[in-house]
């Protein structure tokens, strides 16, 4: 007898249902209803290419279970912004060039916004400490770390002028 | 202008486009989320492939009875050798050349032995992962282990398991110049020291990926991530097809580092295309990453330098041994690379170099950005600081006085036809250090030095071509077509920027098409860090034929010459009256009414010359190189022989900077990549099988160890790249780790001769050293 089981997830604001086996991970649903911008890089959790935010916290959504993640909110980097309307994040990640080959960008900018909400205004070593479990291969982290920097400061512009 | 007239950085030449950090075309996708990678493709009726590997490094191959995985229910297909006795795949030179390949075909699935731990034994293919992975298990494999030879000098000794050819040596370099003898005679002092090179794994964050299906026009097509779309013709040829029935499309690929040189995933695509004629994805996990693309060759070099009290190289005799690996891939051609670069950018005069690469149940060796040149960077410049220390000299001073200069030789008696920066690189480097950070109590601090020669440009008897095709629309945008494949250092958007300088519109007015081997211009590899050299070249050629196109009916239309014909920022004017002009589109679409050819397709050809002498290793071997230095501040902890890097300057002469950020980019990366090399990245093998299959285990430099990296970019606009530009993927990261390896002699005034220099390593040299200070404790 199968053991799929149907269930909600919220993605970017919106519900959306898939059938899933217990054991399937929140990476791969999230891939399988399309949301690629989730990037496989491991499966073990040493990379972070696949964090997500969940409930606003960054995870790795390969080492969480589907079934797991319903109920809650979760955000993947397509969440945050688009090439119109990009999140400061994106912006100062694409002007600064802290994206080379990009494949960890998403799991990457998704680890940085987890730390901004909770720290709008971290030191240099908060933020390395904050992306100690996103890998990069291409960048050697300088430019991301300007670039987390530069939208963190962007960002505390925009809310002291509200 | 000639070089020599070169000796410093010019003030920046006019451009509208070239050397600004602009935004690359890629970013924005990237930056969020939107851009596909290749494993992102999907199609409808799609089946999901796995791969079976042997657990043994040496074997013979008993049984394989796949009739179990066939019966289950959703399994397509299941693939042995015994179903392609005939089939096997080339290894050797990727990419379009017409020279005769090296017979060193490889077999595609095991027929009888196993060679290395995870070679491929059978290929699944299902309508789910989870069926396909269920089939893998259900396969009965059945392996007799057979002596293997895991260390490349006991696969030299007679009666060593033969893993290729009749003695395992699957290439031998040799460069002779000048008299060893005399050079050695003419010494006062001799240092001989054995520097060892680890295998170094790309860890590039995307795993190989494809997907396969067959096309309207019954061509066999690939989406897969690569460097190279020309293997296309390797794998037409593995599956019997002609060349123009088997077509690749490259993607933005995430990250490549030498380890998507090599055909991948393409070949199982094509096979089980081909049987199934269903579209078939292929995605390899972490761990079948490690086990699934060749690495970086472990090599053992030996250097016997003779110096002069007054700090003159008068000798070097290196001797290399190269691990190969079970299969031959790139061997040859690293070797060589290994060789050329022996002394370094150094002036040796007498000089000896004897190198061979050795087959060994290992993983099989192939490219890696530095390519060879980065392992002989290891030894001859830690081997420089060793010979400064014998002769009591700064080795800063001692390395002035080998420096080779602009209009020197190198190890080949070729002279490089542009700048050779290296001197000034390293000054400046070293100067950029600032003051030095003081040691405390057990912590040590200490300063090296690299620097290094690296090519740019494939190996010029391959005889290397590249073709771009640029054409512009009645709205004066622009489109760039190019085979070259983007793997992650804005390959594609520096063509963009060159057709943008040259057609005078801004970078967003231009789209670039590349990465497709059946549809645009081929335009050879992404290696070698020729695709600005190479392409760029191509791209320069196409837009400026347009433009000469374009500005002879821009003269007749504004009543000038020709020459006088300004086009910048989408306008086109006239030089000395700029209110005389009109839009770039307006003008294109004038060339419309008139029939004016708006395309161009050209090709750039590197130099082509005959292979190096054989017994003396004299001759050109690459179109030109790229000179830098880097310098390093660390600390050592001598309680526990932590390393941690405080201070890391990058000096290189790019020739012309296309984009800022982009080379910044480079070098951060490179760096790295060098300080993982040096320190942390250690692939531990036992009897050949990989014990450290994961990131948790092989620990390339996160967040927390990187340190700043300040670069310095010298300009000397004398390399044959567009604009004068050189090269700089891989020299950014060749002059790293003896940088490093330095620093940490320096700091603690032992050196360590085996990379990586990991705290054990250094707590056991201290030790060592200790033990050796101590007199010897009386009695028993």
């Amino acid at each position: 007898m199968s053991r799929d089981k149907a269930i909600t997830l919220h993605v970017n604001g919106r519900p959306e249902t898939t059938v899933v086996p217990p054991h399937r991970t929140l990476l791969e649903a999230l891939r399988g209803l399309g949301h690629v911008d989730v990037k496989c890089g491991c499966e073990k959790g040493d990379c972070g290419a696949c964090a997500v935010l969940i409930d606003g916290k960054a995870a790795v959504s390969c080492l969480t279970l589907a079934h797991s993640a319903t109920g809650r909110e979760i955000t993947t980097l397509q969440g945050l912004g688009s090439t119109e309307s990009p999140h400061p994040l994106q912006q100062s990640f694409s002007d600064l060039g802290a994206a080379q080959c990009g494949f960890c960008t998403p799991g990457m900018i998704i680890a940085a916004e987890s730390l901004l909400r909770s720290d709008p205004d971290p030191t240099e070593e908060q933020i390395r400490h904050a992306l100690s479990g996103n890998l990069c291969r291409c960048t050697g982290y300088v430019k991301i770390f300007e670039a987390v920097q530069t939208a963190a400061a962007v960002m505390r512009n925009a809310g002291e002028a509200k | 202008m000639t070089v020599s007239d070169l000796d410093q950085t010019q003030p920046n030449l006019r451009f509208s486009q070239i050397g600004k950090p602009l935004t690359r075309t890629d970013s924005p996708g990237k930056a969020t989320g939107r851009t596909p990678y290749a494993g992102d493709y999907v199609m409808p009726g799609m089946l999901h492939a796995k791969v079976l590997r042997a657990d043994l490094a040496s074997a013979r191959l008993r049984r394989l009875d796949v009739s179990k995985a066939r019966a289950l229910p959703g399994v397509a297909c299941v693939l042995t050798a015994a179903d392609m006795p005939d089939r096997s795949i080339a290894t050797d030179i990727p990419g379009q050349t017409g020279r005769a390949r090296l017979k060193t075909d490889q077999q595609i699935l095991v027929k009888e032995r196993v060679r290395y731990f995870g070679e491929p034994l059978a290929l699944i293919a299902a309508e789910t992962p989870d069926i396909a992975e269920k089939a893998r298990r259900l396969i009965e494999v059945e392996l007799e282990p057979i002596p293997g030879v895991y260390d490349p000098e006991e696969a030299l000794k007679p009666g060593a398991p033969v893993v290729q050819g009749t003695d395992n040596i699957v290439a031998t370099h040799r460069i002779r110049k000048g008299d060893l003898e005399a050079g050695f005679a003419a010494a006062d002092t001799i240092v001989e020291h054995t520097y060892v090179t680890p295998f170094q794994e790309h860890a590039f964050l995307e795993p190989e990926v494809g997907l396969a299906w067959i096309d309207e026009n019954e061509v066999i097509t690939i989406r897969v991530c690569t460097q190279v779309i020309e293997h296309f013709r390797a794998v037409a040829d593995a599956v019997g097809v002609p060349h123009n029935k088997l077509r690749i499309m490259g993607a933005l690929v995430g990250g490549g580092f030498g380890g998507k040189e090599d055909v991948t995933v393409e070949t199982y695509l094509a096979i089980l295309a081909q049987k199934t004629r269903r579209p078939v994805r292929l995605e390899f996990s972490r761990e079948e990453s490690f086990l699934g693309h060749g690495k970086r060759h472990p090599m053992k070099l030996k250097y016997r330098t003779g110096v002069t009290r007054e700090g003159k190289i008068t000798a070097l005799d290196v001797q290399v041994v190269a691990d190969a690996g079970a299969y031959v891939y790139l061997s040859p051609y690293v070797l060589l690379y290994c060789a050329v670069n022996a002394p370094g950018p150094y002036r040796v005069d007498n000089l000896n170099v004897f190198a061979r690469a050795v087959a060994t149940n290992n993983m099989f060796a192939s490219a890696f950005r530095g390519f060879g040149g980065i392992q002989a960077a290891a030894a001859y410049e830690q081997q420089m600081d060793e010979c400064a220390n014998a002769i009591g000299m700064d080795r800063m001073e001692f390395r002035r006085r080998n420096y080779l200069q602009t209009g020197d030789a190198i190890s080949t008696g070729f002279v490089p036809p542009s700048a050779i920066w290296t001197e000034k690189c390293a000054d400046l480097a070293w100067k950029a250090l600032g003051a030095p950070t003081p040691s405390a109590g057990p912590v040590r601090i200490g300063r090296g030095i690299g620097a290094c020669q690296q090519s740019y440009g494939r190996l010029t008897f391959l005889h290397d071509t590249s073709e771009a095709w640029v054409g512009i629309e009645m709205d004066g945008t622009v489109t760039v077509r190019s085979g070259v494949t983007d793997i992650g250092a804005g390959q594609a958007s520096a063509l963009a920027q060159i057709a943008a300088e040259i057609l005078g519109v801004t970078l967003p007015n231009v789209t670039v098409y590349n990465s497709d081997s059946q549809v645009t211009p081929l335009a050879g590899t992404t290696t070698a860090s020729r695709a600005l050299y190479m392409t760029g070249n191509a791209a320069r050629v196409a837009a400026q034929g347009l433009r000469d196109r374009l500005a002879a009916v821009a003269a007749d239309l504004l009543g000038a010459d020709p020459s006088q014909i300004v086009m910048e920022f989408n306008r086109v004017s006239v030089a000395d009256d700029p209110d005389r002009g009109m839009s770039i589109a307006d003008l294109v679409k004038v060339c419309g009414t008139r029939g004016v050819h708006r395309s161009e397709l050209a090709i750039f050809r590197a130099p082509f010359t005959d292979v190096l002498d054989p017994e003396t290793g004299q001759g050109q071997a690459h179109p030109d190189y790229a000179y830098g230095a880097h310098a390093i501040e660390c600390a050592v902890d001598t309680e526990t022989g932590e390393v941690t890097i405080l201070k890391s300057v990058a000096a290189h002469d790019v020739g012309q900077c296309i984009n800022r950020a982009a080379v910044d980019g480079q070098i951060h990366g490179g760096t790295q990549n060098g300080l993982g090399y040096a320190l942390s990245e250690e692939m531990l093998y036992r009897e050949g099988r990989l014990v450290t299959p994961s990131f948790s285990e092989y620990l390339t430099p996160t967040s927390m160890d990187m340190p700043h990296v300040e670069t310095i970019v010298l300009e000397s606009r004398s390399g044959l790249g567009p604009f004068g530009s050189k090269g700089i993927g891989e020299p950014s990261m060749t002059p790293v780790a003896p940088a490093v390896a330095n620093a940490i002699a320096d700091a603690i005034g032992v050196r360590i001769f085996e990379m990586p220099i990991t705290p054990e390593r250094v707590w056991r040299a201290l030790q060592e050293a200790r033990k050796r200070a101590e007199p010897p404790a009386a009695g028993g």
